[in-house]
């Protein structure tokens, strides 16, 4: 059946079976390999994908369900070459080693941080908490998470201009 | 991993699933959340010839007052529960013991009324729903018919739900005057099932209980109401020793097995120990709350 939605602002459509999960019609179909799978059990959030701006595990979800819906995944992070400041605070903070859980992980931190700005350490362990790294890096995924919480904040207190500079600079 | 195929249906009215689930109800699935349903389609557990998506009806999200009630719609998400004023206000049992289901990214997707009539013996809500004596509201062609959770349960995902009928609401009548709640789960790890969990809810006069509700998880082949241990706090005060003998009444109730999560010994004598602390935790709320 034809299924459409909009990824990371662009409608994308495909015919596919009712059984398609959400995870494999964005790598599959839409070639958006960003989003890993890894568990494929709904254990280890590395498929997890925003719908409508809630960070949900896509490997749980059909791509049918998305119909209509309003799907960002890791590839909607960075504004052309300019990383994200969530992608920003990973790398400056070495916020991954192998780097298979990340997609999961800064997507959880963009809902994250756009209901609680200034998060807790506490806040930010349990927002992770149904994403696993199996590297164990959280201390640094934590500090990845705080970094990008303070380049947020600061360019949304930045005058415009500043703000995509700034972004750009933190990420060299 | 894959489920096997199947027809998927995804209407916009309440009626049309309804005449779908008269047509085709043997072998239909009801989907909310997907949260418990699409776990078991890709391991193929579950087969269904078709899967009704009741995600597109409206209006079954909300969660409101009505009537002595608070009634939760069948798309009210966890996340919504966790969120709820009204819940927070009037049962707040349910707000304490949302944090303890799956993790943050299920609650996200998945919902109360599909959680229980999902009817994994190991489930959450369920002992937390036959702690409050709430109720089922299910709808078929035929009309509506009010289920109380008790009773509800007749085996592992199995329930007296008919196959052509679907639960649109859970209502929970609303603990009346001095109430206290709580939930008590012990996990490996979050997102895991209860190795046990013990909901408890009482209502007092004064010093003496009233009303009490203790809903076991992960001892048996269903959530269990532990009714001799309820009926042992009614009409008491919460004296150490009617807590102990409540308790003692309610690892009896319990039919635990060995597995991986412990021994069946071992798992008894958690729930008589989560009992002692929920109604002593229930038995502080509830003076808090009368202060």
């Amino acid at each position: 059946m034809k299924v459409t939605m909009r990824v990371n602002g662009v409608e994308r459509s495909g015919d596919i079976e009712p059984r398609v999960l959400l995870v494999d019609f964005l790598r599959s179909n839409l070639l958006l390999t960003g989003t890993h799978i890894g568990c494929d059990t709904t254990s280890c959030g590395a498929c997890t994908v925003r719908i409508d701006g809630d960070p949900v595990k896509s490997c749980t979800v059909l791509a049918v369900q998305a119909e209509g819906r309003e799907i960002k995944t890791v590839e909607g992070l960075a504004n052309g070459a300019a990383l994200a400041p969530i992608q920003v605070g990973f790398h400056e903070e070495h916020g991954l080693q192998c780097g298979f859980c990340t997609p999961g992980m800064m997507m959880v931190t963009s809902a994250l941080l756009e209901r609680n700005p200034n998060p807790t350490d506490d806040d930010i362990r349990w927002a992770i908490s149904g994403n696993i790294c199996r590297c164990t890096g959280y201390t640094n995924i934590v500090k990845a998470v705080q970094h990008a919480a303070k380049l947020t904040s600061a360019a949304a207190k930045a005058p415009a201009g500043k703000e995509a500079a700034a972004v750009a600079g933190g990420g060299e | 991993m894959f489920p096997a195929a199947f027809d998927y249906e995804a209407p916009s009215t309440l009626t049309e699933v309804l005449s779908i689930l008269k047509q085709r109800g043997d072998d239909a699935k009801v989907m909310a959340g997907g949260q418990s349903l699409i776990p078991l389609l890709k391991l193929r557990f579950a087969q269904p010839q078709l899967i009704v998506d009741i995600g597109r009806i409206p209006g079954l999200a909300d969660i409101k007052r009505d009537d002595g009630h608070v009634r939760i719609g069948a798309l009210a998400r966890h996340v919504d529960i966790e969120r709820s004023k009204e819940l927070a206000k009037f049962v707040p049992l349910m707000v304490e013991a949302v944090h303890w289901i799956a993790d943050p990214l299920v609650r996200n997707r998945g919902t109360l009324v599909g959680s229980v009539c999902h009817a994994d013996p190991s489930g959450d809500w369920g002992s937390i729903m036959l702690a409050l004596n709430a109720e089922l509201i299910a709808q078929s062609s035929k009309g509506e018919r009010v289920i109380p959770v008790d009773g509800f349960f007749q085996g592992p995902f199995t329930t007296t739900l008919r196959p052509d009928e679907v639960v649109t609401a859970i209502r929970i009548p609303v603990p009346a005057g001095t109430t206290g709640g709580s939930y008590h789960k012990l996990e490996r790890r979050v997102g895991d099932f209860a190795t046990v969990a013990v909901s408890v809810q009482v209502e007092l006069n004064g010093r003496k209980v009233t009303k009490a509700g203790i809903g076991l998880t992960s001892v048996g082949a269903t959530n269990i109401k532990a009714k001799k241990a309820e009926q042992a706090l009614v009409g008491h005060e919460l004296t150490d020793d009617v807590i102990a003998q409540a308790a003692k009444l309610a690892a009896e109730a319990a039919e635990p097995k060995d597995d991986t999560r412990g021994t069946a010994a071992y798992k008894k004598d958690v729930v008589r120990v989560f009992v002692q602390r929920g109604l002593k935790a229930a038995l502080a709320r509830a003076q808090e709350g009368k202060a």
